[in-house]
């Protein structure tokens, strides 16, 4: 599993959301599979029958009384949005065509 | 310089709650270090000076209308740039931030300022926390006090850096794999990383959520628990904070360690400079002598931290950064954007440096389909056979110590070409923050060296009162 390919890291870096350039796709393909190598180690332990832990709490969903309370104001928060209409968050078009 | 030289907290506040001293008077003569350190160090981000001088102004309002500004009267405090201070500018040394300003406080700020504490500044860090030597900054990195060519550690360097040069006279960092303990370790200060949900994380800028947690930077001891008792407790606004009330800890700490079973962790002493092991044993025989029983402990899963950590930490980041897509606050690059699918990509690798895009792509391969139970799965596991292995050492140790760091701080840009080595720095504080146990690292000077090493002090979830007794007796035995 140590290979990864420069296919496999701009395949993840479109499942990331990130565009890389060629300089960073070389980069990273050789540092990632020096760090996945050092994971060989774990990858050799025997770990049936161990349970995963996820959190290092004993906590299950944390509940609070359904009662409304104040929240961040709207304006505020919209004022730091880098575009807004109406109230709403502005975005680039989302499907495939024009609207 | 070390820290002791200078007034600490628990005095400068005792000077000012009896109206000895002005906080305006003890906030000024920190900004006069600030302005002949700061130039060379970059400790800060940002200093809120105006903000500062009128929040002194305030506690000394208070004093001379006869109330009690709190445990923190007029102490100068320095916030990691990930905590969020409605507002003011919270960057988390990222170009993504660069311009926000937060709708709120973080918990751990309103607690601080409850206290009469008074925010000196913002301070650097590797960019989201992601580092140990604060070089990750989009801003430039922190220098070490004790050696301006060499870093001060990280994530955490800024906070470790203004509190060991005197800029602050404490600091509030975030440890999610030794954040604040290595750089206090590099910079000859106390750092605490506290019990998983014993200090409130709302507000606290995300990384890893199952590992983060806010703690302490302090020139003492005793006044890291002051610090921690100031910031510690339930807060419903954060899920993962523990319900039962905290220990107090400043009283427990003069108890000594007569009795107490301490244990040194055999794996930790292996692969660190002999300096680094020279100074557990040298803090360890001080700990005998002073009445505890001493023995080696093993916690032979702790050798597999760094791999599991370096999975688990990257696959948790790279789900907590998704958020940062250009629609709601922060950075949108626009230039060249067909839909909105671009513009997150085109924002993310304008916004993000190299070490956030290394650890994002490093978590979302972890996560991706075909690796996830080989990766992600497998380091959970491992997780739990680290936490096993501590709660057996604590059957016969009360307390374990190591080092905090493999060796002093290292020169700038010794290890940036090698994210390996650099990664290499956390393995001791590590598996700390896999078991959600406390730990804390305390200065060790050895006679004869220029820079400090650190001592780490480990305890059981909720042992901070324990841990806090071992770590003021090591520091009354440093050289």
């Amino acid at each position: 599993m140590a290979g990864i390919s420069r296919a496999d890291v701009a395949h993840v870096a479109h499942l990331a959301r990130l565009s890389l350039t060629d300089e960073e796709i070389e980069l990273f393909s050789s540092q990632l599979a020096k760090v996945l190598d050092h994971f060989e180690d774990v990858a050799a332990l025997d770990t049936a029958g161990v349970a995963a832990t996820a959190h290092p709490l004993p906590l299950r969903n944390v509940l609070r009384a359904d009662e409304a309370g104040p929240c961040l104001d709207r304006e505020e928060i919209l004022a730091a949005a880098p575009a807004v209409e109406d109230g709403r968050f502005r975005v680039p078009r989302i499907l495939g065509e024009a609207p | 310089m070390s820290p002791a030289s200078t007034p600490s907290a628990l005095e400068v506040a005792a000077a000012v709650r009896s109206g000895e001293r002005t906080a305006v008077d003890v906030l000024e003569s920190h900004l006069a270090v600030v302005a002949r350190r700061e130039p060379e160090l970059h400790a800060f981000n940002l200093v809120t000076e105006e903000q500062a001088r009128a929040d002194a102004a305030a506690v000394d309002a208070a004093v001379a209308a006869g109330r009690d500004p709190g445990p923190l009267a007029g102490v100068p405090v320095a916030l990691k740039d990930n905590l969020c201070t409605r507002g003011v500018a919270t960057t988390c040394s990222s170009l993504i931030l660069e311009g926000w300003r937060p709708p709120y406080d973080a918990t751990v700020v309103r607690r601080v300022r409850a206290a009469g504490g008074v925010v000196i500044g913002k301070t650097n860090l590797d960019e989201f926390a992601m580092g140990s030597s604060t070089e990750n900054s989009a801003f430039g990195p922190t220098r070490n006090p004790h050696d301006p060519s060499r870093v001060p550690g990280g994530s955490s360097g800024g906070s470790a850096a203004a509190v060991a040069s005197g800029m602050a006279t404490l600091g509030l960092g975030s440890d999610t794999g030794g954040s604040i303990r290595q750089p206090a370790a590099l910079c000859g200060v106390v750092g605490v990383k506290p019990t998983y949900g014993l200090v409130s994380r709302y507000g606290l800028v995300a990384f890893a959520s199952s590992l983060d947690q806010i703690g302490p930077f302090a020139g003492t001891v005793k006044d890291a628990a002051l610090l921690l008792e100031v910031i510690s407790g339930h807060d419903p606004a954060d899920s993962t904070s523990i319900a039962a009330p905290p220990a107090p800890l400043l009283d427990a700490i003069t108890t000594g360690v007569e009795g107490l079973r301490i244990g040194v962790i055999g794996e930790l002493m292996d692969g660190v400079e002999p300096a680094a092991a020279a100074a557990v044993r040298a803090a360890a025989g001080a700990l005998e002598d002073a009445g505890a029983k001493l023995g080696e402990a093993s916690v032979p899963a702790a050798i597999y931290g760094l791999s599991a950590y370096y999975l688990i930490a990257p696959a948790e980041a790279s789900s907590n950064l998704a958020r940062y897509d250009g629609v709601r606050y922060g950075l949108r690059v626009t230039e060249g954007v067909e839909d909105v699918t671009s513009m997150f990509a085109a924002t993310r690798a304008a916004g993000f440096g190299a070490e956030v895009k290394r650890r994002i792509m490093l978590g979302t391969y972890a996560l991706s389909a075909g690796y996830y139970d080989a990766y992600y799965g497998k380091a959970q596991r491992v997780r739990t056979l680290i936490i096993r292995d501590f709660e057996e050492a604590y059957r016969e140790f009360d307390v374990l110590i190591s080092p905090t760091t493999p060796g002093p701080a290292f020169e700038l840009g010794a290890k940036t070409a090698d994210p390996l080595a650099m990664y290499m720095n956390d393995v001791c504080t590590i598996p700390s923050n896999l078991a959600g146990a406390p730990a804390m690292s305390v200065p060790w000077w050895t006679p004869g060296q220029d820079l400090p090493l650190g001592v780490q002090v480990l305890a059981p979830a909720l042992g901070e009162s324990v841990m806090f007794r071992v770590a003021a007796a090591v520091e009354a035995a440093a050289p």
